[in-house]
């Protein structure tokens, strides 16, 4: 509809919109968390969900205990490298549409730990991740931030054309790549189709 | 003038239309809803049976030790029997001859579960 007509109707006093915008709007305002921590990023995130930062205010306070009835992972700390596969597994079990957040240094890139042996270095190695926040840990505001990000990206979906949701387009992969545990690393050590390793060129720096 | 004559049963079925229509179309239009936005992306990893991230192993058809019966025995003896005994011991002063008779077989009964699961060698730990 032209913006231009539609803003002469509100005027008017006729509010126009359309089935896409009910539909995001009802989704966007009812994003139900998958209730798991991993570290401290963890606490912050109960913190947010609790009275003073409520989470709830944004239709978000009902974190499931089952990946089958959640819409929002919330990837809140250090994934370890024995880890990642179980978290794989869980967004693999969630219906679609589903959205990840990266809560916290370690989430989006292995933060304090990246030198280490055992952490991934970014859950995004895995599964594609829509919001990442930086912080150690990042504090409640944060994750509100993100979380509005988050339901402005649902609010902007189109439910038709190229930019549609994964679930509603048939050659998008229906689950990903579960990392094995390995005895050096986890097998595959990325999945190519989410993430690919930056090209850097020295010469240019 | 008087009305049209009128089934009086008339407006009940078409209370019960009416019902059924506001029953089934909510249903109806949930699943067209879901055929055209909410098309399923099944998978072997959504359909597994366990929702906690790990991989379920074995059989749900286990079998337990028929040896366990041991310890339910000797559970009724120890754990059962003394719940039986302190209202026996309570009103041991105004007790018939009958009901104290009554009393001792269900001990003597139990005691001879305890010698019998004694002399099994149950009771000894290893």
């Amino acid at each position: 509809m032209d913006e231009g007509l539609r803003s002469e109707l509100s005027k008017q006093g006729i509010f126009t919109t359309t089935l896409e915008e009910l539909y995001n709007w009802g989704r966007k305002n009812s994003v139900w968390p998958l209730g798991f921590g991993l570290a401290c990023c963890a606490i912050e995130m109960i913190a947010a969900s609790m009275a003073r930062w409520d989470l709830a205010r944004f239709g978000a306070e009902v974190f499931r205990p089952s990946p089958r009835q959640a819409d929002l992972m919330i990837v809140a700390g250090t994934v370890t490298k024995k880890m990642a596969p179980q978290v794989v597994r869980l967004y693999n079990q969630m219906p679609e549409p589903k959205y990840v957040i990266a809560m916290g240094a370690c989430a989006i890139s292995g933060g304090p730990f990246k030198q280490g042996y055992n952490v991934l270095k970014g859950i995004d190695r895995y599964i594609p991740v829509d919001v990442h926040i930086p912080g150690c840990p990042p504090r409640p505001e944060a994750l509100l931030h993100a979380f509005m990000k988050l339901q402005q990206l649902i609010d902007e979906q189109p439910l038709t054309g190229c930019n549609r949701p994964r679930h509603l387009r048939a050659d998008a992969p229906t689950e990903f790549t579960v990392p094995e545990y390995g005895p050096h690393d986890l097998e595959p050590p990325k999945n190519p189709e989410v993430w690919r390793p930056p090209v850097i060129h020295p010469g240019e720096a | 003038m008087m009305p049209p004559e009128i089934h009086p049963y008339l407006v009940l079925v078409l209370l019960l239309g009416a019902a059924l229509v506001f029953a089934l179309a909510p249903l109806a239009l949930a699943w067209l809803w879901a055929r055209w936005f909410s098309p399923p992306k099944p998978g072997r990893t959504k359909h597994a049976i366990y929702e906690c991230g790990l991989e379920s192993r074995g059989d749900a058809w286990i079998q337990f030790r028929s040896e366990y019966y041991l310890y339910a025995i000797v559970f009724l003896i120890f754990d059962v029997e003394t719940i039986f005994l302190l209202p026996f011991a309570v009103a041991f002063g105004g007790l018939t001859v009958g009901a104290f008779a009554a009393m001792m077989v269900f001990v003597l009964l139990l005691v001879e579960g305890l010698v019998w699961a004694w002399q099994k060698g149950v009771l000894t730990w290893n």
